[in-house]
């Protein structure tokens, strides 16, 4: 072994057996669940939603503009009955897109909230058998908040007793309030904290190290280019795409009553079009943040990876890196098509392969945590 | 806890606690009907155009427009607040370590905190008055503070403290 990984490998020996690091990442702790729970709800809710761009997406809105198609064809000939069964079917695609992004989106959330509740732990006045059995709790709830939503679409009203309510909304109603519940619990917790001023367990430790500096700064620039994003698109374009889809609808209408379906379709493909450009503008613009908002989260744990510093570091950079890829490439899709898209999707894979990397670090340190301390 | 990381941390928590009523309120209340008057609107414009009505058909697709206006600027107030809630909360658990001073970490936090409140507001007034230029202006204002405020923590935390 080089004398330089050796040096390494035993400082990150000694810093495992440090007692301060020991009890900031007791074994089974609440803190460790909402961790390895947060990290593993994000990586996958991430995984999904790669595969929803990949196999779902394009086919789906190619379904919505075939949709839209016939609903004018209806107009042309006349035919209200058809139109309306147009926009019956739209609605279901529209469903079945829509309940996918909102799984795909509350599996990620809830693991930014979970990485937050491992932050804050020290601020919550309750019971070790008690904060531990909340985060058990809110990663099941997280767990079943995103299977609840997909399901939606596929389990319908099946076997239901409601009227408008499904059971897949049920189950997914019922995660939603499970995760209420557990942060109703915390909020109490921190209402007793403020009371004595007394911390239950040491706070996580601040580290000073480029990998950890990056993320924070990265992130935060990440949030900003996200915002200055946002600005631009509502500055320049919301205005404009608003009154584009109204134009472009009048036109469409206008058309298909005259019996023109070619002018008609050409108008179906425009609004597409202009979907298209929406979609990718506010996907690049929350995609940026959310992604800002993970370097930073994951800033606080770069204590417990335990991997060389070497490592830290190449998966901080893919991590940041593959956090601007996505977004850009994004946008890009508008000029280079399905190219951008699955440059855009390599990206999102990189930010998933390197919190999958950082978490194989935080499961070393436990192991070694927890193996020092069964020799003790 | 220092004073600016009390009003990022303090401030998120009840931004995004009115950001989450005005949510609830909104699901409750508001949503269900401005979804259904769009899509009722849109269907019909077609199924007037498809009985040659083109006036009444012209008229549901402009009633489809000023409720999508709505609806988008609803959405977006909501999900702002919450979402820059969340960013003060985050940045705030890491402020001891943007390398400034104290007074000067307690302008950046206030700016956010302003920023944060009064952006999605101005996004939610437009709804009342289409197209005001008194409420285009308190946004385009109130998001640059947010701007200045979260280039000023992104150089406060690329900065090497003084101890490194």
């Amino acid at each position: 072994m080089p004398p330089q990984q050796q040096t390494e490998r035993q400082a990150m020996a000694t810093l495992a057996k440090s007692p301060l690091l020991f009890s900031t990442f007791a074994p089974m702790s609440a803190r460790r669940l909402y961790l390895f729970g947060g990290v593993g709800l994000i990586a996958a809710g991430m995984l999904f939603g790669d595969v929803f761009a990949v196999f779902v997406l394009h086919q789906n809105a190619g379904q919505q503009g075939a949709a839209l198609i016939d609903a004018s064809r209806a107009v042309a000939s006349g035919n209200a009955a058809v139109s309306n069964e147009s926009f019956v079917r739209l609605g279901t695609l529209l469903e079945d897109r829509g309940t996918k992004v909102d799984a795909h989106v509350h599996m990620v959330d809830a693991g930014y909230l979970a990485l937050i509740l491992a932050l804050v732990q020290p601020y919550v006045a309750l019971s070790r058998p008690t904060k531990k059995a909340l985060a058990g709790l809110f990663i099941l709830g997280g767990m079943l908040l995103p299977i609840g939503i997909f399901l939606i679409h596929y389990v319908g009203l099946a076997y239901s007793p409601f009227a408008v309510i499904g059971w897949a909304s049920v189950l997914a109603d019922a995660a939603g309030a499970l995760l209420i519940v557990v942060l109703v619990v915390q909020a109490w917790g921190y209402w007793k904290y403020l009371a004595t001023r007394e911390l239950t367990e040491p706070v996580l430790l601040a580290e000073n190290s480029m990998p950890s500096r990056a993320l924070l700064t990265g992130g935060t620039l990440l949030v900003l280019l996200g915002f200055l994003h946002g600005a631009y698109y509502a500055g320049a374009l919301l205005y404009r795409h608003e009154e584009m889809e109204t134009d472009i609808l009048k036109r469409m209408l206008g058309a298909a009553s005259q019996g023109n379906l070619t002018m008609a379709t050409s108008e179906v493909n425009n609004f597409g079009m202009l979907a298209g450009a929406r979609a990718v503008n506010i996907a690049a613009h929350s995609h940026i943040i959310e992604f800002g908002l993970l370097a930073i989260l994951l800033s606080f744990v770069q204590p417990y990876v335990f991997l060389s510093e070497k490592w830290k570091r190449r998966w901080v950079q893919v991590l940041l890196g593959g956090s601007v890829i996505l977004p850009v490439f994004v946008l890009l899709e508008l000029k280079f098509g399905l190219l951008a898209g699955g440059i855009a999707d390599v990206g999102g894979l990189a930010v998933v392969i390197a919190l999958i990397g950082m978490m194989v670090g935080i499961l070393r340190y436990a192991g070694s945590l927890d193996a020092t301390e069964s020799r003790a | 806890m220092t004073r600016s990381r009390g009003i990022l941390v303090f401030g998120g928590l009840i931004l995004a606690a009115f950001g989450m009523l005005y949510g609830l309120h909104y699901a409750l209340f508001v949503e269900h009907q401005t979804l259904d008057h769009m899509g009722g609107t849109l269907t019909q414009a077609f199924a007037l155009a498809a009985d040659r009505n083109t006036p009444r058909s012209t008229s549901a697709l402009e009633a489809y427009s000023s409720t999508k206006y709505d609806y988008v600027r609803q959405v977006d107030a909501h999900s702002h607040w919450i979402g820059l809630a969340m960013i003060m909360v985050v940045i705030g658990l890491a402020f001891d370590r943007v390398n400034f001073s104290e007074a000067f970490r307690a302008v950046i936090a206030f700016s956010l905190l302003v920023g944060g409140t009064l952006f999605p507001l101005a996004v939610l007034l437009q709804t009342y008055h289409h197209g005001a230029v008194m409420f285009k202006a308190l946004a385009v204002a109130s998001s640059g503070l947010v701007i200045a405020a979260l280039t000023a923590a992104a150089l406060g935390f690329a900065r090497p403290s003084a101890s490194a």
